[in-house]
């Protein structure tokens, strides 16, 4: 309650008690330059960390609503089983649509793979059947039971082996964004923490009149956690307003360019960065307070 | 108000004072003398708690300082002026708000008391210095500012560690008939000196006991003035 008291009281202006410490214009700089610094950076993984999170809901939903049957077959028998396919998918619940792909999307998908003189209707290349399925899916157990009975050559791909690991790695990002976030608030309490006390250090005559004249610790280190915030707010601020137009300016995202494309805020996500200052102010008040107290512990 | 029993303080591991017993009593006036080193500043900051003894008891308004916290030393401070002899200013803010600094502290900067700022600075001859930084200012000006500094607060006690060291005669008459004229208006006083003319000429001004310390013990310099 006290940490929250002693934050709002940052508030009250008291124009006097701010001069008693004397302009420090280097450590000033350095503070405010570090704030910037953080600021921007910030700004950057919270996108890096939202986007992951995005990406990895977007894989999750999406691959999750579709799968692709395999018939493999001689080929007197593949038309028969395809058909023997589609109707077994046809009377199953969850199953939205299925159809069979054509020669020429077989082609296309192994394209890449094998260039585009692959002779494929020479080839034993297995035919595929692409699931659709509704928002509650089926029960893929019963699906391969009634498959071995009805298709035997059929083998169901529910894009589980593959999605997992995608979905992982795009969460394991995310996790690594709010890591990145952490460490650097934590950098800029480091840093916050070694002005403060350099600071304080260097003004400890100031320290000693003040006490002379019946200063309490309170009210000597809330003049230098006052300052000390104020940088902090304005520095981090600054920092994330920086950021965030370089994120804005960053190109739109498009199917095409992947990952790299989608790395921003979108819709209400542009708000994140406004705690940002917020954040900075917070994190120079702590690191601001503990090293007074420290400081001023220390002195007689 | 300023009690000590049996008070003494080491430092190094010698011991700088020993058996002082001694009690301030409300508008008595104190001179303590000794030669450089003998342990005057010491026995000053026991006086105003910005030390502990070692040994023994010092009570402050009948509070061991050893039971207060920081805080409690702090308000304590208030009711204590001290003059030190260089001064301690801070040197960034000109002279008026150094001498406004008890009551910005203590939260008492209003309008009255600010009234009460500007009759001080008068009072010591400062009127016209009000917005000099400390170091643009002479000696004698530095200790007469030192001294408002003190007073401001309209504190019980003044403890002054040798106020005139720096200062040519003159002026050291001059403070000394300020701190003659504060003992009128009932304040308790102590002045540490080493300047035995400072002494003498306080003699017929004011009633004072003349206090020397000597073999790390307190002890009446011959008669009162």
């Amino acid at each position: 309650m006290s940490v929250l008291k002693g934050f709002t009281t940052l508030f009250v202006p008291d124009a006097q008690a701010d001069r008693v410490v004397p302009p420090t214009g280097f450590t000033a700089t350095l503070t405010t330059f570090s704030a910037i610094a953080m600021g921007f950076l910030a700004v950057f993984a919270l996108a890096l960390t939202l986007a992951s999170g995005r990406l990895a809901d977007r894989w999750s939903n999406e691959l999750a609503r579709s799968s692709t049957l395999r018939i493999s077959a001689p080929e007197e028998q593949m038309q028969a089983q395809i058909t023997a396919a589609l109707r077994v998918l046809e009377t199953t619940p969850g199953v939205e649509s299925a159809r069979a792909l054509s020669e020429e999307e077989q082609k296309a998908l192994l394209e890449p793979f094998f260039g585009p003189d692959l002779p494929i209707e020479e080839l034993p290349i297995p035919q595929l059947i692409e699931i659709n399925e509704t928002d509650q899916g089926y029960d893929s157990t019963g699906l391969r039971l009634r498959l071995a009975a009805e298709v035997p050559g059929a083998v169901l791909d529910d894009h589980t082996r593959w999605r997992k690991p995608l979905v992982e790695a795009a969460t394991r990002i995310r996790i690594l964004g709010w890591a990145a976030f952490v460490l650097i608030g934590g950098a800029m309490a480091a840093m916050i923490t070694l002005a403060a006390h350099a600071a304080l250090s260097a003004n400890t005559q100031v320290i000693t009149v003040l006490r002379l004249v019946g200063a309490r610790d309170s009210y000597i280190a809330g003049a230098f956690v006052r300052r000390f915030t104020y940088r902090g707010f304005t520095g981090a601020g600054i920092g994330a307003g920086l950021g965030a137009l370089a994120v804005w300016l960053l190109p739109e995202a498009q199917a095409a360019g992947g990952f790299l494309t989608g790395l921003g805020f979108q819709g209400l996500h542009w708000l994140w960065p406004l705690g940002i200052p917020l954040l900075g102010g917070l994190v120079a008040f702590a690191a601001t307070r503990a090293a007074a107290k420290r400081k001023l512990k220390e002195l007689p | 108000m300023i009690e000590l029993e049996n008070v003494a303080y080491s430092y190094g591991g010698g011991e700088l004072l020993s058996e002082i017993s001694l009690k301030l009593s409300p508008g008595s006036f104190h001179f303590l003398t000794g030669p450089s080193g003998a342990g005057k500043t010491t026995f000053m900051k026991l006086c105003y708690g910005a030390l502990l003894p070692t040994a023994g008891h010092v009570r402050l308004f009948d509070r061991d300082v050893r039971q207060m916290d920081r805080d409690e030393v702090a308000l304590n401070r208030r009711r204590i002026g001290v003059v030190h002899q260089d001064c301690q200013f801070l040197d960034h803010l000109p002279i008026a708000e150094n001498i406004a600094l008890p009551l910005n502290v203590s939260g008492r900067d209003n309008i009255d008391e600010l009234a009460n700022l500007k009759e001080l600075m008068a009072w010591v001859g400062l009127k016209s210095r009000a917005e000099a930084l400390p170091p643009e200012l002479s000696g004698g000006e530095r200790q007469r500012a030192a001294l408002a500094r003190a007073v401001i607060m309209s504190p019980d006690v003044i403890l002054a560690d040798e106020p005139t060291g720096n200062i040519d005669w003159e002026m050291s008459q001059r403070l000394l008939r300020l701190l003659v004229e504060l003992n009128r208006m009932g304040k308790t006083i102590m002045v540490a000196t080493h300047d035995m003319n400072l002494i003498r000429a306080a003699k017929g001004q004011v009633q004072a006991r003349v206090l020397r310390i000597a073999n790390r013990r307190v002890q009446l310099a011959g008669a009162d003035l």
